[in-house]
């Protein structure tokens, strides 16, 4: 593999700024990489090859006129499909907005514009982020780069792809109930739940917006850390944005040091339904965080089991209120003839996956007169009890740990028609979306019944993200150390 | 409480998606089981627990009404389906009973 291919963004930034390699060879680099590659991973829906370019060489420009480079100089990043950027598709991986162009530029992409980086093109995802396989993208799914008949999770699963399969060294995703950490775990890689508000979802199309996070995926810990800071923030043009200062994450990305700090075992997120090298491989994870000198204690988020319910009844809800929007008249496809009801309820059923019709079906009947108390108000009350048992074990511990998820990847086609088997995929990542905190994947091995990558959680409260890069930093360090190389490196999905 | 077929096309109805038959033979059974499975939430002892609708506490955010740039009307009706006389053109709304 080309050296450039493999270099950590912070090593592209680095090279860039002093002048070894030209941002335009980086992304040239990047682009040789996808087109030999892509046609088995398909981590990609559009490649802006000449726009990547473009932007690559404007880099390279103000370099050679010394004009200040900014914290991301030359790094290609992968984005995911539902960020609106001008001048390419977002299609949010439904067919009911094939071919559209946003009008108008996301501020999370036009942060990282101004901070140097590429935007090397827009990937793969379940449509409108709802699924966890990328199954449910309207233009087939993506492959997990450790072995091609498996899923590489999702819903952000064209982006985790991406970066395992070294097509971009860090990507963009969206966690709504595990959409980016559960990727993360199941291809080997690093991916961020920043705490909810601290980065903007302006330009980010809606699925369930009190629940909706923009983060950050890298392959190791500090690289992570850079794309948070480079894209966190508060947004004016996001009224739910928390206006405070970003919390010091790359900091503590390069001081992993762990002693002292008390973790918290939840008793919870385990037990039946986990696969046994998912639980050995966390079982490890805690006890290296002790012997690195961590005090590490057990407690029960005794509502965390009606985590997964409440969830099912909150998204779905505001999914069928926010994709009202797709309706034939504005945007997007247009489909069959009569009436302007009959021209969108058509529009509608040729535009819309099977998943995303179940969701919409389902969150209006939750918000039904007549059901809305027993259903969508109690999962309200339910999400109270969740930051409630989340504040109590918060009073006790400095982070939370759990696997991300019960299994390693599945098998392409396992769950597809059996929407709650695909739903237990998010048991673990769901209460950190339900209480806004932040939490994070971080590798910690791989499984020995099918040797696939098996991922931690870190959760912390709200505001405190650089305590999961603390801990994500030691654990890395000392499974490096270790394994004498990165985990991702025992990758061999495309050596054949 | 199980959830019927008529209730599922009444949904899709109420959702504006024209599913075929064969969708709602699909859809019905799924949804029937889901619905069952969140249902979960109502064994919850939760009398007198506030609803949480959105998990930051903020409220209200202001800002003063200036002027700002926003999109020309070319670049808001670029992407529709059918544009006259700079507007979007729809198929006709009210029907004739």
């Amino acid at each position: 593999m080309d050296e450039l291919i493999t270099m950590t963004a912070a090593e592209l930034s680095a090279a860039v700024a002093a002048g070894d390699v030209s941002a335009a060879e980086v992304t040239g680099a990047h682009l040789e990489r996808i087109a030999a590659v892509d046609e088995r991973v398909r981590a990609f829906l559009h490649v802006a090859a000449e726009d990547a370019l473009a932007q690559a060489r404007e880099v390279d420009r103000k370099r050679a006129a010394g004009e200040p480079l900014g914290l991301l100089a030359g790094v290609p990043v992968a984005v995911k499909d539902l960020f609106t950027t001008v001048g390419a598709p977002a299609t949010c991986g439904s067919k009911i907005l094939e071919g559209w162009y946003p009008p108008y530029e996301s501020t999370i992409t036009g942060r990282l514009r101004d901070a140097g980086a590429v935007l090397i093109g827009k990937t793969n995802m379940d449509e409108f982020a709802m699924g966890s396989s990328t199954e449910n993208s309207g233009y087939g799914p993506s492959h997990n780069p450790w072995d091609l008949a498996r899923v590489p999770g999702g819903s952000s699963g064209g982006s985790a792809a991406a970066v395992a399969a070294y097509e971009a060294p860090l990507a963009l995703g969206t966690d709504t109930g595990g959409s980016i950490r559960q990727p993360a775990s199941v291809c080997g890689i690093v991916g961020t739940k920043p705490t909810y508000g601290g980065s903007s979802r302006y330009g980010v199309v809606a699925f369930a917006s009190s629940l909706d996070t923009p983060g950050p995926f890298g392959r190791n810990v500090l690289d992570t850390a850079l794309l948070h800071e480079a894209m966190s923030g508060h947004d004016p043009l996001d009224s739910t944005s928390i206006d405070a200062p970003v919390p010091p994450v790359v900091a503590a990305a390069r001081h992993g040091d762990v002693s002292g700090m008390r973790i918290g075992i939840v008793t919870d997120l385990s037990g039946a339904g986990y696969q046994p090298g998912v639980m050995s491989r966390f079982t490890e994870a805690v006890e290296l965080l002790e012997s690195l000198g961590a005090k590490v204690t057990e407690l029960s988020c005794p509502h965390f089991r009606y985590a997964l319910p409440a969830y099912y009844l909150i998204a779905p809800s505001e999914c069928s209120s926010n994709l009202a929007r797709f309706d034939g008249m504005r945007f997007g496809l247009r489909a069959g003839s009569g009436s302007a009801e009959e021209v969108m309820a058509q529009t509608r059923a040729a535009g819309f996956g099977t998943e995303v019709k179940r969701r919409i079906m389902l969150g209006t009947h939750a918000l039904s007169s007549g059901y809305y108390d027993a259903y969508y108000g109690k999962a309200q009350q339910v999400r109270t009890l969740i930051i409630a048992d989340f504040e109590a074990a918060f009073g006790q511990v400095d982070v939370l740990v759990s696997p991300v998820t019960p299994t390693t990847a599945f098998r392409l086609g396992e769950r597809a028609d059996d929407p709650m088997a695909m739903y237990l995929a998010d048991l673990c990542t769901i209460p950190a979306n339900l209480a806004g905190n932040a939490a994070i994947s971080v590798p910690c091995g791989l499984a020995d019944e099918d040797g696939m990558p098996v991922g931690l959680q870190v959760m912390a409260p709200p505001l405190a993200d650089d305590r999961l890069y603390r801990v994500a930093a030691a654990v890395e360090a000392a499974f490096t150390a270790r394994l004498g190389h990165p985990l991702l490196t025992e990758s061999k999905g495309l050596d054949a | 409480m199980p959830i019927t077929r008529d209730e599922v096309a009444h949904l899709a109805r109420l959702s504006r998606l024209a599913l075929t038959d064969a969708e709602l033979d699909h859809l019905a059974p799924q949804l029937d089981q889901i619905i069952s499975a969140v249902a979960q939430v109502q064994e919850v002892a939760a009398d007198g627990i506030p609803p949480t609708t959105h998990a930051t506490g903020v409220t209200n955010v202001f800002r003063d009404d200036v002027p700002a740039r926003c999109l020309t009307p070319e670049q808001a009706l670029d992407g529709a389906p059918a544009v006259e006389m700079q507007r979007f053109k729809v198929p006709r709304i009210l029907v004739e009973e």
